[in-house]
């Protein structure tokens, strides 16, 4: 069995009122590709605020490359947050923010080391964005913006890397290209984690999934975990689920009833609707 | 124009003063930064009405200004520091209790001794007549002590400023970083107070570092341009408050809400000379972009 990169065992996390946010007993091999997915609430996020350290089970255990998690967050960990909590309007360029990740490492002068500054551009290079970093983080494009939070990320040479709605409020193109950067990024060797509403998205890329509702529902491969089962249970509403030439696709199902085969149309002529569907049914 | 330029310096009064300012203008200027980055514009105004509370048991006492007033300004950063974490009672409102309960101590006690009234003027409006060597002396090693600070913490304060989530995660001690710069806010204010004034002293915190904004979009330069325009407003403004025989804290803070306007319309006069320019392009109004957003770090301070 590979090595473990990510282990819950058996724990329980509260926001202090003592309702339970999320209850979780998981685990993610090392240099997995991971997406964590349910609705609002379900504690996919605290999942992640738990590997970065900043909060403690109740009840149980989190571990990350075999060390326990405790309060602070363990050193080949990279976060990428969500764009939506960025103040673009503070003062700060790519280079700037990119070199933050580094802030524990990289001595007490205010300026960065040589050693930093050749890593910047390297890294600043090959996620393309070499030429921005001058630039305010501001002024740069959504894709662009995202490769500046994964660049300060990765500077941290990150075992394990951790994305809170990568894919979230961006054009269909730079969701193609972020999660085809994290796949290379996977093929070098770095584990990821993520959590995303987009379930067409990562049941197209992702080798794995994790439904989350206050608990894990399920984990597995999205053609395993994928059924309306699983779904209905993670984001408690019916939701049908297409087999279009192996790629799967979800939907709501219609508001005015169960869903049911009939219901439901595929609208490229490439798949038959009984073949489509025939996940559906499972 | 050398002669009107040249003449307050033969009076030692003025070389003090004009050192004090431009120090103070300085200090203000550097701590302004992260005090409007951090959205502490309120904790700073308040901090400076705590810290009367201090000065005056000083005078009550006869102690020193700075011992009481450095001791009551740590203690009041303290706890303004631990309040503003209180989600439960809004930590605008905890600290509002907390300031004015100490500037109203302040006030009891001057209310009490009629006679040392006019001491305190100097204090509430900043005088340059009142600045000593000590005062000088004081200053320089604040200033030195905020810059060796600052110097020192600046990755982990840009850090803690601009993302403290993540900085938590990244291993930076976000308590320890707030407490620093809320010990460093106080001492900045204790140092300045006898030349900006408690009433003014926000404002001239605040001005330097907002004009900076306005001239750029990256934190190291803002910081050094922040200093530059703090320390210009001290030196201008004592030439106003020579001349004019104004309190130096209301000239060097309208020293530097003039040279506010002045960049502020200019910027808007460039951006709007930019866009002509570029109506003809494929991206007209780009040029306003830049400073509209620059100039909305306004609407994140909180000037009092």
């Amino acid at each position: 069995m590979a090595a473990l990169l990510v282990e819950f065992t058996d724990a329980a996390f509260s926001y202090g009122d003592g309702a339970v946010a999320v209850e979780a007993d998981l685990r993610v091999a090392a240099g997995g590709f991971v997406g964590l997915v349910g609705p609002s609430g379900a504690g996919k996020t605290t999942l992640l605020r738990a590997l970065l350290g900043q909060l403690h089970p109740f009840r149980g255990e989190v571990r990350v490359a075999g060390q326990v998690v405790n309060g602070r967050c363990p050193r080949r960990v990279g976060y990428v947050p969500q764009l939506e909590t960025v103040d673009w309007h503070f003062p700060i360029t790519v280079a700037e923010c990119v070199l933050l990740g580094r802030v524990s490492e990289s001595g007490l002068l205010p300026w960065p080391r040589k050693r930093d500054r050749a890593d910047l551009m390297a890294l600043l290079e090959r996620l393309g964005i070499a030429a921005l970093a001058g630039r305010h983080i501001r002024a740069l494009s959504g894709g662009q913006q995202q490769r500046v939070f994964l660049a300060r990320a990765l500077i941290r040479r990150p075992d394990l890397l951790l994305l809170d709605e990568p894919t979230s409020g961006v054009d269909v193109r730079t969701r193609q290209e972020i999660l085809g950067l994290l796949r290379e990024l996977n093929d070098d060797g770095i584990g990821v984690v993520l959590t995303t509403h987009d379930l067409n998205s990562v049941a197209a890329l992702l080798p794995e999934l994790v439904c989350v509702n206050r608990r894990v529902i399920a984990q597995g491969p999205p053609a395993e975990v994928f059924t309306s089962d699983v779904l209905r249970a993670t984001f408690g509403s019916e939701m049908v689920v297409f087999d279009h030439d192996g790629l799967l696709l979800t939907a709501d199902a219609p508001a005015h009833g169960p869903a049911h085969p009939h219901h439901a149309h595929l609208h490229h002529g490439s798949a038959h609707p009984d073949d489509a569907l025939a996940r559906e049914a499972r | 124009m050398i002669h009107w330029l040249v003449e307050p310096w033969t009076y030692a009064f003025f070389r003090h003063g004009m050192i004090a300012a431009t120090l103070a203008g300085a200090l203000a200027g550097l701590i302004g930064i992260y005090v409007i980055l951090r959205r502490m514009s309120y904790i700073g105004h308040g901090l400076s009405h705590a810290i009367l509370g201090g000065a005056v048991v000083g005078y009550v006492t006869h102690y020193s200004f700075y011992v009481t007033g450095g001791i009551w300004g740590a203690l009041s950063a303290l706890l303004i520091t631990g309040v503003s974490r209180t989600r439960k009672i809004g930590a605008d409102a905890a600290i509002g209790i907390i300031t004015t309960a100490s500037y109203a101590v302040g006030i009891a006690l001057i209310s009490r001794g009629h006679h040392f009234t006019r001491n305190f003027e100097a204090a509430f409006f900043g005088n340059i007549l009142g600045v000593t060597s000590t005062d000088v002396w004081v200053l320089v090693g604040v200033g030195a002590g905020a810059a060796v600070a600052i110097f020192f913490l600046y990755k982990q304060l840009l850090f803690v400023t601009f993302d403290p989530e993540v900085a938590s995660s990244y291993g930076v001690r976000t308590g320890v970083v707030d407490v620093a710069f809320s010990l460093i806010l106080a001492a900045a204010i204790i140092a300045t107070m006898r030349i900006l004034g408690v009433t003014l002293i926000a404002a001239a915190i605040v001005t330097p570092a907002v004009v900076a904004r306005l001239t750029s979009d990256s934190f190291g330069r803002m910081l050094g341009l922040s200093v530059l325009i703090g320390a210009l407003c001290g030196f201008g403004g004592m030439y106003v408050s020579y001349y004019g025989d104004i309190a130096s804290g209301a000239t060097i803070t309208l020293f530097g809400a003039a040279v506010f306007a002045v960049v502020y319309v200019g910027g808007l006069i460039r951006a709007r000379l930019r866009r002509t320019d570029l109506d003809d392009s494929d991206e007209p109004g780009k040029a306003l972009v830049g400073f509209a957003s620059r100039a909305r770090t306004l609407q994140q301070v909180e000037v009092h």
